[in-house]
């Protein structure tokens, strides 16, 4: 049996103030893949129209044949493989060391006093102008690069998780202290997760950086890596194959940092902030 | 000077004698201050606003230990704090912040019996931000009397809530004070609240308790005590 509804199929609309959106609005359905795409296409079209010659920047589907290329004849998927693990490599040492000394110098005066001034004179130098000492200390191979990517990621993750640690609201400390809970789990409860969204941002300044040190020291006798590619075409005037070296850092850099928001989205599902 | 309300030769659960704190050189905000509250009682504190309500429950939970002063501090073992805000951990579900350091391994049930007490069953899984403010005051309250205190410390735990929803928090205050009996200090500026749900209401009045009044069915109406306690206030006649 059915129930006829006797209410009106159109209601009189509410009468009330529909106030203007101040924050930036509901999300967009693969909001993701528009701004590239949008590049895609602009780049796309320029070079069909030849608004953009091929000696400046080669056309799209000329960098696809030379993806191909590299892919059948010059183990391309080798050179990514390599650079995603040094890259790897270097920015895993690079985020531990920055959250632990984040953590030691944000809850201890002692810490902060032996940790934050090294730290801070480090950022003022440019980690790439210590290359030839690190190439003095370490030799030419794998260490150096390792060890150069994750000086350089380790810089934004410890400020950032410093930062935040810092902001985290006296009040809690103190509630910490009125229901008697030691300090590892204070540690655990309070300071980690106030501090995650610190580390978060951190994350995504270490990322890019980490691509940024790659860049460079694959140029060092590199035998196999992105850089590594690009340093030869270079040599040879492969403007398409330096090209091709360009779109994979950026398709790195990209889905890295989409992946650290994605794990900032869910991982922070307990705030409320503009970004939901 | 408190009198032992049973004539018992019971132990007080606070015993505070000639506490002194200063912030600041020139004066000082608690002078000399003595105060008994024996076990299961509860006391509400009034006093006007910057008489050192507040100073003094910090002294009592211990966490006044940058300020200048001196005294003698006698609290029980468990103490426990409810502040004027929730204070509930953003980032922890509403059952994980009621059971924030227990080690019992039957924390988690003894966390779901307090949110079924102050009336939050099934809301243990809930973020703090889609909580009303009362609501995360039950929750913040839950949390207090999970730990099973001998002793309640609330700083104005309801001066940010509607009158609506503050009858109903006194009357679950009442309730579970009543089931769990432990020693209540109740700071408030509210002298109808302080009355409805005090044994006892101490005037506290530049650094001293000025008077310190038996709530007693027996002796004084409420509209004469509530009288007597908005002129120890100070409050003119004809702003009552
Ligand atoms: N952290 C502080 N630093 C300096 N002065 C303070 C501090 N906390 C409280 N005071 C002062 O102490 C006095 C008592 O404060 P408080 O105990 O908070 O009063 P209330 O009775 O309103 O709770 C006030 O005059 C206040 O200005
Ligand atoms: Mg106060």
């Amino acid at each position: 049996m059915t129930i006829l509804e006797t209410r009106p199929r159109v209601a009189r609309p509410d009468v009330r103030v529909v106030r203007r959106r101040l924050g930036p609005g509901h999300r967009i359905p693969y909001a993701f893949w528009i701004g590239p795409i949008l590049l895609l296409a602009v780049w796309s079209a320029g070079s069909a129209t030849g608004l953009i010659s091929p000696a400046i920047l080669t056309a799209p589907w000329d960098v696809v044949v030379a993806f191909g290329e590299q892919w059948t004849d010059h183990d391309l998927l080798g050179n990514i493989l390599s650079s995603l693990h040094r890259a790897a490599l270097g920015l895993g040492f690079g985020i531990a060391a920055g959250g632990v000394l984040a953590v030691v110098s944000g809850l201890s005066r002692l810490g902060e006093s032996l940790i934050d001034g090294p730290i801070q004179i480090k950022r003022s130098v440019p980690t790439l102008a210590l290359i030839p000492l690190f190439i003095a200390w370490f030799g030419i191979g794998q260490e150096m690069k390792i060890v150069t990517i994750a000086l350089i990621s380790l810089v934004p993750i410890y400020i950032h998780t410093h930062n935040g640690l810092r902001g985290i609201d006296g009040r809690y400390a103190e509630l910490a202290e009125t229901i008697g809970i030691g300090r590892g789990e204070f540690v655990r409860h309070i300071v980690l997760p106030g501090a995650l969204p610190g580390f978060l941002l951190g994350m995504r300044f270490a990322v890019t950086s980490s691509l940024l040190g790659l860049v460079v020291v694959e140029q060092y006798n590199a035998t196999a890596g992105i850089g590594h590619m690009i340093t030869l075409a270079e040599q040879y005037g492969q403007t398409d194959v330096i090209v091709v070296g360009l779109v994979i850092y950026g398709v790195f850099g990209y889905c890295a940092d989409s992946a650290v928001r994605l794990v900032g989205r869910k991982v922070l599902a307990w705030r409320r902030t503009l970004e939901d | 000077m408190a009198t032992d309300p049973g004539g018992l030769i019971t132990r007080p659960a606070v015993r505070v004698r000639d506490l002194h704190r200063r912030f600041s050189a020139n004066g000082g905000v608690l002078n000399g201050l003595d105060l008994d509250i024996a076990p299961g009682e509860f006391v509400a504190l009034i006093g006007r606003s910057g008489t050192g309500k507040s100073t003094l429950l910090r002294a009592l939970a211990g966490l006044d230990r940058d300020i200048a002063g001196h005294g003698e501090i006698e609290v029980p073992e468990a103490v426990s704090v409810v502040f004027q805000d929730s204070r509930l951990l953003p980032w922890k579900r509403i059952l994980d912040n009621v059971v924030l350091g227990l080690r019992e391994p039957d924390a988690a049930q003894r966390g779901r019996t307090a949110l079924d007490e102050v009336g939050l069953a099934g809301r243990e899984r809930s973020w703090p931000f889609q909580l009303s403010g009362g609501e995360q005051q039950r929750a913040s309250l839950a949390r207090s009397l999970v730990r099973e205190p001998q002793l309640l410390l609330a700083d104005e735990p309801f001066g940010a809530l509607d009158a609506l929803t503050r009858i109903r928090m006194h009357k679950l205050l009442r309730k579970l004070c009543e089931a769990h009996q432990p020693a209540v200090l109740l700071v408030t500026h509210d002298v109808d609240e302080a009355i409805a749900l005090a044994d006892r209401v101490i005037v506290l009045d530049a650094g001293v308790v000025r008077a310190d009044v038996p709530v007693d069915p027996a002796g004084r109406s409420r509209t004469e005590l509530r009288t007597f306690l908005l002129e120890e206030l100070g409050v003119e006649k004809e702003n009552r």
